[in-house]
């Protein structure tokens, strides 16, 4: 498990791998919104952190689509089912890759993009513990939904189709927290219930990913 | 070693064989023959584990089926040497230097495997099922695209597999020049009256 995960790490560093990818989508779209927006410096800082949770989840997306099909494209996957690794775990270990190399890096470069939308003062720590709480969920959500559509020929839009539905729990959590936190009100409850949400698809996502796998490789 | 105990396949939802009955013993091979489409790669898929068989049973040790396809799994961005490496981790093997030797990758480890050229791809593809220290092989065309002096050397290294107490299951149009008995799939092509089970979840 620790061998796929280191592989798919470094194939993500080398070059065509993808890594930096949703970190510039990111920044695109929140050089974007601004502009947008218009100049209110008052309205942007309001609204910053829904567009930080915003960009992640659709940064997180944009990666998505290549998380299983390159393996089946060349015939890894086929190799991993018959390997000694269930297929669970090369869920798990995708997922948790592709958290790596897109979700963490948004998460530490949140403050920076914060800054360019006017984020409260109040607001930076929670934007940044909501994205970090919550993002992993993306990831293992996503998994699933890269899980289902593998064998079909550009089945990206049918992903995002199918995954950002799924993704609209987290979304409302994680952009509560950032918001409640920037306003200074309590935000236990809505972490609480975005922590569950993470936890919950952790723990049972990478079954449902093995189990369509295992559909899709016949 | 490997027992296959009246087997139907399908594939896309048409069963393609049925009746398959067939066992590999130890120190042997089994060729199988049979035209484009005869469902070859099907049977071989279903003996592997990756697809359920409509009816029979497959029956093996766990975990002893090594299985090798058209495709090798290979990733062009990684060298020879993390390629190898990558499924020694997975199998939990240190067969790696012998499977390096017995394909001759040698000069080859520090390449990006992009620069492989076809029948250079097969021979590292061919070199994991070394890797895996598996005892059934099942390979499907293995000798696709490698020039005779490599082919002369898969069957050796194939001989020396089974003079090892391995068995293999090959699908192949070429004679590899083992002993062992040839099964022509033909003779097990279904009539087309058997129905699939009432819920195929292939739909996904």
């Amino acid at each position: 498990m620790i061998a796929l995960l280191m592989r798919d790490l470094k194939l993500a560093f080398r070059a065509g791998g993808g890594f930096g990818l949703g970190l510039a989508f990111f920044l695109i779209v929140v050089v974007l919104v601004p502009f947008g927006v218009g100049p209110q410096t008052a309205l942007l800082s309001r609204i910053a952190a829904g567009i930080l949770w915003v960009g992640a989840l659709l940064a997180c997306l944009l990666s998505l689509d290549r998380l299983f099909a390159l393996d089946w494209e060349d015939g890894s996957l086929d190799l991993l089912a018959t390997s000694p690794l269930p297929l669970e775990a090369v869920a798990v270990s995708k997922a948790l890759a592709h958290w790596l190399t897109t979700g963490l890096p948004l998460v530490v470069a949140s403050p920076v993009f914060g800054l360019l939308l006017g984020l409260p003062e109040a607001g930076y720590i929670f934007v940044v513990l909501s994205l970090l709480i919550g993002t992993p969920a993306l990831s293992f959500i996503g998994a699933f939904g890269a899980a289902l559509t593998v064998g079909i020929k550009r089945g990206g839009l049918l992903l995002s189709l199918l995954v950002l539905p799924l993704y609209v729990p987290t979304l409302i959590f994680g952009a509560e927290v950032a918001r409640r936190g920037s306003e200074g009100l309590a935000v236990q409850t809505p972490l609480l219930l975005l922590a569950g949400i993470t936890f919950g698809s952790m723990a049972l996502l990478p079954f449902a990913s093995a189990l369509v796998l295992r559909v899709n490789l016949r | 070693m490997l027992k296959v105990t009246d087997l139907a396949v399908a594939r896309g939802g048409i069963a393609v064989l049925e009746g398959v009955t067939f066992e590999v013993a130890k120190g042997q091979a089994v060729i199988l023959r049979g035209d484009n489409g005869s469902g070859k790669t099907t049977l071989l898929r279903t003996i592997a584990g990756l697809q359920e068989p409509l009816a029979g049973q497959v029956d093996c040790a766990p975990d002893s089926i090594a299985y090798a396809a058209h495709l090798d799994g290979i990733k062009a961005n990684l060298t020879v040497e993390e390629n190898l490496k990558f499924w020694a981790d997975v199998f939990q093997s240190d067969q790696m230097s012998k499977a390096v030797e017995a394909f001759d990758l040698g000069g080859l480890l520090q390449r990006p495997a992009n620069t492989l050229s076809a029948g250079q791809k097969r021979r590292l593809g061919l070199s994991r099922l070394l890797v895996t220290g598996r005892d059934i092989w099942v390979l499907d065309e293995p000798t696709v695209s490698l020039d005779a002096f490599t082919v002369k050397a898969f069957a050796e290294i194939v001989k020396a597999h089974l003079a090892g107490g391995g068995c293999a299951l090959i699908a192949t149009h070429v004679d590899l020049g083992l002993v062992g008995d040839t099964l022509d799939v033909m003779q097990f092509h279904a009539k087309g009256d058997s129905t699939l089970s009432s819920f195929d979840e292939g739909f996904l």
